[in-house]
Formats: C-alpha cells, structure tokens, sequence
C-alpha cells in the first residue's frame, strides 16, 4: 500500500511491469482471501498528516500571516490544512499570536476540548516564550507553561512560509512518532 | 490658527470663571485646566455651546506625576467635526479624590473611565458600572502608576494535578535589563562616548576662526 512514501523504508513502485506484477499480486491477494494486511498505524497517520484541521487561534498580529498561509497564495487546503471555528472539529491549535495571562484559562478550555490526536502549534516569539512582552505584567512566557507544544515557529512575525514549513514539521513528527493509542 | 485658538480658550474661561482654572495654547493645542468638581458642567458646556462644539469625546486617559502633589491628572480629549477642532480639558487628582463622572454628557465616557479607573485607579463617582476592562480577573493593582513593577505580581501556569491554570509569584530566571539609553521618556543620561571628540572638533575650528581673524 502507498500508505507513506516519507517513514517508509520501501520506495514507491514506479509504473511499469514492475508494478504491474506487483498490483498483480495484490489483486490476486484480494480475491484469494477477500483481504489485504497492511500497518494500520501508518494508514491512520497518512490520513492525519493529510487533513490536519487547525483550530483558529490567532491572538495577534502572528494571525495576519496565519491568514496568508490559508488565503490563495499559499493555500494551505492544498495540504489538507483547513481551518476549523470548532476544537470539537479540529487536530492542531496554532498559537498564533501573544497569550496573555486572561486569555490563558480560555486557551486551556479550548485546548481540553480538542479531540485526541491533537497538536499544538507556538506560532512567533509571543507565544514560543512571551518574545517581545517577556517582563510584561500580563502576558503569558510562553504558551508551553499551558500547553503542552509539538512545534515551535520562530519569528516576530514568522513569515506564512515559515508557519507552512512548521506544519510540514508536524507532519514529518506525526509519520515519526504517531501511534493509535497514546 | 493659535490667535483663534487663543480666543477660544479666554472665551471658554469668561464662560466659565468658577470651574476653569486656566487655558493655555500648547504646540498650537488649546488646553484648559479645570477643577474636578466642575468637569461635568465644563464637558457640557464644551458640547452644546454654538462657538464650541465639541461633539465628539475621542479619549480620556490618566497621566501619573509621581512627584507631583496631587499626582494624577485625567485628560479629556474632544473633537469638534463642526469647527474642526479639537481641545484637551486637564483635571488634576489624586489617589483617594474622585473625579466626578462625565457618562451623563458623553455615554461614550463610560468605558474610558473604566480604562482609567483599571489602569491607574483613578475613582470616578457616580459612575454606574466602574469596572475593570483591561486587566485580568481578580488582578491587584493598577499597572500604568509609576510605582506598578514592569513584571508585575504573579504568573500564570496551567497545573497537571489541580487541572486549571494556577496563578504564582513571579519568578524570573533573568532580571529585565534596559539598553534603550535613547529613550525619549528617560532622555539622554550625561554624555554618550564620542561626543567629546565633536566637541573638540568645535573647539579647535572656533580656535582657528580666531586666528584667521587677526591675521
């Protein structure tokens, strides 16, 4: 199965007889037994790399780039990243932006109310570690002293390509490291 | 422009001699300085005079003096789409001295009295909902006074047993440092290194000026 092309050790097949006496066999396989056996774990983390739902949370002016990752320049549908206004709906939470000390209960919520498997993104240096309001009296040091990140963007503002190239990363970390079960 | 200005500012002080204390023109900006108890009558008068106009309240804010007695003053910024025109009405206070509250001429005031009130506690009477709007829930303290630390009292973290975001005496693993030696509010402190050479550089062309003379 070309569940994976980037984890797997396998290359993919080019087209060919090769692959023809390949598809042969699995055909074959299929009517024999009315079964294919293939690693479920790499079958469900292709499908979550390949519509990882964002959570919007754009807090600043991180959420300006954020937008110009999503609108049609860079066009994140394109890798199945889609933005979703629901945690109920969504895999990954893009910190996008400076949390301050009154939005931190509110994230948190937000946060509790994603469905598992899910990721979190720290978009710029307010919410890698408070950047540019590190003293301040009413800002967050960093978002990880809420919730647990995967992937932190550096930046002030990162760039859109740079939150793309932090959403690949998260992909290669999911293909690495996800399980079913965690 | 300033004549005018001018003009308006003695016209608004004979209107009101009781609760004016004085106008000045400062960088062509008409400010009048009022006393507290008077702001309400002054702010409507400011509104409904035909010569004035002042429609539009834009902003109110604290400033805090720490070394002057009384130490905070509130300022009223109005604009005038009419005349097109625009004056700051200043009134001094302090902690403990309310402001009387100027929500019944300008509804517009109720929330920046609130900003005021959150950020330099500042006590407007007869307001109706004196809130904070800015700050944290249950934050201690008003942190635009001098006097308020940069870091402020506590820090926020989200704890695993307790399941919630707990809030913790600040601790920093490095204190704030300051290198805007720059800073317009601070000016510049003594003489910055290098600035003497220009100095001698000054002396000695003045030096040789002189001598160019007498020859």
């Amino acid at each position: 199965m070309g569940v994976d092309t980037t984890s797997n050790s396998a290359k993919p097949v080019p087209t060919g007889p090769e692959q023809d006496v390949l598809l042969k066999r699995i055909t074959g396989e299929l009517h024999d037994k009315g079964f294919v056996v293939a690693n479920i774990d790499k079958l469900a983390n292709w499908a979550r790399t390949g519509s990882l739902w964002p959570m919007t949370f754009g807090l600043a002016c991180c959420a300006v780039e954020m937008i110009h990752a999503y609108m049609s320049r860079y066009d994140l549908d394109r890798f199945g990243v889609v933005p979703r206004p629901s945690p109920r709906q969504s895999d990954v939470i893009i910190v996008a932006g400076t949390l301050t000390n009154k939005m931190a209960p509110a994230f948190r919520k937000v946060y509790d109310q994603m469905a598992e498997p899910r990721y979190v993104i720290s978009m710029g240096s307010c919410a890698n570690g408070g950047g540019y309001y590190h003293y301040s009296y009413s800002v967050v040091r960093g978002c990880d002293r809420v919730v647990p990140v995967d992937v932190y963007v550096p930046g002030c503002p990162p760039t859109a390509e740079a939150l793309i190239y932090g959403i690949l990363q998260l992909k290669k970390k999911i293909n690495r490291t996800g399980v079913l079960w965690r | 422009m300033d004549l005018a200005l001018k003009d308006l500012g003695e016209y608004i002080a004979d209107q009101l001699p009781e609760d004016v204390n004085g106008t000045t023109v400062i960088l062509g900006e008409l400010v009048v300085s009022v006393k507290a108890e008077g702001i309400a009558r002054v702010m409507a008068f400011l509104r409904d005079d035909v010569n004035c106009r002042f429609k539009q309240l834009m902003d109110i804010c604290g400033v805090d003096y720490p070394e002057r007695i009384p130490r905070f003053e509130v300022v009223y910024n109005l604009l005038s789409l009419i005349n097109n025109n625009r004056v700051r009405v200043k009134v001094e206070t302090d902690e403990d001295t309310p402001v009387p509250t100027v929500t019944e001429v300008f509804s517009a005031a109720d929330w920046w009295e609130r900003e005021t009130w959150d950020l330099f506690g500042i006590f407007f009477s007869g307001h109706t909902d004196l809130r904070r709007i800015l700050t944290d829930y249950g934050f201690d303290g008003h942190p635009l006074r001098k006097d308020f630390p940069l870091t402020g009292y506590v820090e926020v973290r989200y704890d695993d047993e307790l399941k919630r975001v707990v809030y913790e005496p600040v601790k920093l693993t490095q204190e704030f440092r300051s290198f805007d030696f720059l800073s317009p509010w601070e000016g510049v402190q003594g003489v910055l290194p290098g600035d003497e050479k220009a100095e001698d550089a000054e002396d000695e062309n003045a030096d040789g000026a002189v001598g160019e003379g007498d020859a």
